[in-house]
């Protein structure tokens, strides 16, 4: 049965050559190592590549679908592995180089390689792992150091050698390392003589996972992320607010263990010395490697600064993309209808516009969210030079919050700016508003052909009955004003409630 | 001041924009009824050129790579007080418009505006008239409205510089309705002459007044 693991090819590379000697199905096989070496061994051919007659034939162990994956099988998930792995007590020894096994993990796959590799139980290498932690901690920093040196099966390389080309982890790593030693030193010093028998193994295991943590790939970066949990758990993953608590308490704690151990059993000449010496040594330490802390922490600050940084820059390349590229893109398809390039290009620059200065996202000005007189006159803008291929020049004075006495002003002003659009043959229409303490105007201009108000008959719908009447029913006016061969204004005038409104702050035109 | 232009001589134009299709755009725009003499990409060699030629309109981005348009102005200013600036910009943003004209350009007019209608703009400029775009004017509404009766209590307040007229409210008012400076005269019963001497007389208030809203209002603007 194939595993999980089906599909990724296995690390070595299988050779098979043909079937020269012993029964079908056994054969003798390379294994091509990526440092180049070269192994044989025998075992069973993977079923798929048994070159039988006759009945085909069945490989012994029992989960056997049939079928080989078309790159091999995986080392750890062959089918036969398992059942040799039953058949005999002994449990076999693996071949092949030892690799982590991340398929068996519990945390890293270490002990389950392990296990592999030598036929050993995985329990038994687990135990000892965890004995071994418990006597000095030798047993965290071993596998630790496996976790860091051994590559995972599958992976090309372990992640120490990732973690060479890592500078910053590598600087980020010796910097703990080296505060830890000297925080151990002043332990040890102040008489916790217990501790030096877990130093090493402490720093190794430190500086170990600080590697791992930075280079680890994001699966175990999540087992990492599991096993810290409960730690980060304490130290305020429940809140912020318990952080600074913690430290004082630590701080004090720290101050009662070295005040009492200055002040404590021993005589002060015979302390005072090494307490000398021992400040001297830190004080070297620090004046050393100092300054490099510091700079340790400005990178991880300067490189945080770098990815805000960057995530903006993506933001603004998205942007650009969606629209700008997009609508350059356009109108060089159309580049033989003026018209329409002339239209792409001022509702792009309108919106790119509405972008940089006004804070809008694009998109955002599509009539929802409409609540001011001047967006409203913005939008009348748009849409009619969208829809009707002219230019509309808004231009707005002063801005209040929209109400419905205002709205219908605004449709009557649209349905006028439309009118001009359609019938006037002007190529521009001017579309000015003005927000006064009593009153609200609007006027739509265009140099078009113009009429004779007076020659129109009276069942005109549009002028009449979606300008003057709508205007009228919330208390406004309009004045139209237009002579043949003069173009044609159209005012409209809604009064303001002044109890209700008061200019808020005027708004682009 | 002089008057280095008469009605009948092709007013001497310089070109200040950093995009060299711009700078050809709008040289080919104004053919043969102006003479540029010159262009620059930027406010240093803006700088040196214009003291060179010596043009009667330099027609000025207000956005440039080394700095604002205005650093141009007032640049020149200093030394050649006779060289005349128009604002041409497709910036919108009403603090670098108002910075330029306080800067003392003569006037703002926006990219988008067509070639008659931009050597209409600087003939009039050279004439030592003032220009505004519909969009201008309601930026200059905007602004004295904004800082509005409010504070009129204050000590520095000066009525001859820190407020509009009933009048040229009423001719920034036609502007901004798309009027030509003729047709705000033929709307007013009022000559041609007088309609420029209004506006003339609101470009000097928004240059010499020294209202701090006036500035203020202008990055305020911004933020709304």
């Amino acid at each position: 049965m194939p595993g999980p693991g089906i599909g990724k090819n296995p690390h070595p590379t299988l050779i098979t050559r043909p079937a020269d000697q012993g029964s079908p199905g056994w054969r003798r096989t390379r294994l091509r190592r990526d440092d180049g070496d070269v192994e044989e061994r025998s075992g069973p051919a993977p079923p798929g590549l048994a070159d039988g007659q006759g009945e085909p034939w069945r490989p012994p162990w029992p989960d056997h679908d049939g079928a080989a994956p078309e790159d091999g099988w995986p080392r750890r998930r062959r089918p036969w592995r398992r059942w040799r792995r039953h058949q005999w007590v002994g449990r076999p020894q693996g071949s092949g180089p030892l690799r982590r096994s991340p398929e068996d993990r519990l945390v890293a796959g270490l002990a389950a390689g392990i296990a592999a590799r030598t036929g050993v139980d995985v329990t038994l290498v687990r135990l000892v792992f965890v004995v071994a932690a418990l006597l000095g901690g030798f047993g965290v920093a071993a596998y630790v150091a496996g976790w860091l040196l051994l590559p995972a099966a599958g992976a090309d390389s372990s992640i120490a050698q990732k973690a060479l080309n890592d500078r910053r982890g590598l600087a980020l790593a010796a910097g703990l390392g080296s505060l830890l030693i000297i925080l151990l030193l002043i332990a040890s010093a102040l008489g916790a003589r217990w501790l030096s028998s877990v130093a090493w193994a402490l720093v190794i295991s430190v500086v170990g996972i600080t590697l791992i943590w930075r280079n680890t790939p994001p699966d175990e970066h999540a087992v990492l992320r599991r096993l810290a949990d409960p730690v980060l758990g304490l130290a305020g993953a429940s809140g912020r607010r318990r952080r600074p608590l913690l430290r004082v308490v630590a701080s004090i704690l720290l101050l009662i263990i070295g005040l009492s151990a200055l002040l404590g059993g021993r005589s002060a000449p015979a302390l005072l010395e090494p307490l000398a010496g021992l400040l001297l040594v830190i004080t070297a330490i620090v004046i050393m490697l100092g300054p490099w802390w510091l700079r340790i922490a400005r990178d991880l600050v300067l490189e945080r600064q770098a990815r805000a940084r960057a995530e903006e820059r993506a933001d603004m390349a998205a942007h650009l993309h969606d629209s700008v590229l997009q609508t350059l893109a356009l109108i060089q398809r159309r580049a033989d209808q003026p018209q329409q390039v002339v239209q792409l290009a001022r509702a792009q620059e309108r919106e790119l516009r509405s972008w940089l200065f006004d804070g809008l996202p694009p998109g955002s000005a599509d009539g929802q969210g409409v609540t001011t007189l001047a967006g409203g006159v913005r939008l009348i803008q748009q849409e009619v030079e969208a829809q009707h291929g002219i230019t509309v020049e808004a231009v707005t004075v002063g801005d209040c919050e929209l109400d419905d006495d205002l709205n219908a002003l605004l449709a009557a002003a649209r349905e006028a700016t439309v009118n001009a659009a359609k019938w006037s043959g002007a190529p521009t229409v001017a579309l000015f508003a003005e927000v006064e303490p009593a009153e609200v105007v609007l006027f739509v201009r265009d140099r078009g052909r113009g009429f004779d108000p007076a020659a129109v008959p009276g069942d005109r719908k549009g002028l009449a009955e979606s300008i003057r009447a709508r205007v009228a029913r919330h208390g406004g006016s309009v004045t139209v004003r237009s002579a043949p061969g003069e173009g044609t204004e159209v005012s409209l005038t809604m009064p303001r409630d002044a109890g209700k409104r008061q200019p808020s702050r005027p708004a682009r035109a | 001041m002089t008057m280095p232009a008469t009605g009948a001589a092709r007013p001497r134009v310089f070109i200040v924009d950093d995009h060299g299709l711009f700078r050809s755009g709008v040289r080919s725009e104004l053919g043969d009824r102006v003479d540029v003499v010159g262009e620059a990409d930027d406010v240093t060699p803006a700088i040196t050129l214009i003291a060179e030629c010596l043009p009667d309109v330099v027609l000025l981005d207000v956005h440039l790579p080394g700095g604002g348009g205005q650093d141009v102005v007032t640049a020149t200013k200093a030394t050649h007080p006779q060289v005349r600036f128009l604002a041409l910009s497709a910036s919108d943003a009403p603090e670098d418009v108002i910075a330029v004209i306080r800067a003392g350009a003569r006037g703002y007019v926006t990219k988008t505006i067509s070639g008659a209608e931009l050597v209409d703009a600087v003939y009039r400029v050279a004439a030592g008239d003032a220009v505004f775009s519909p969009r201008l004017a309601g930026f200059v509404l905007d602004a004295f409205a904004a800082l509005g009766p409010a504070d009129e209590g204050r000590q520095t307040f000066d009525p001859e510089l820190d407020q509009l007229t009933p009048r040229e409210r009423e001719v920034l008012r036609l502007i901004a309705r798309g009027y030509t400076y003729k047709e705000i005269a033929r709307e007013l019963f009022i000559s041609g002459k007088t309609v420029e001497s209004h506006v003339s007389s609101v470009l000097r208030k928004l240059q010499l007044s020294t209202r701090h809203q006036l500035t203020r209002w202008a990055t305020e603007r911004r933020l709304t």
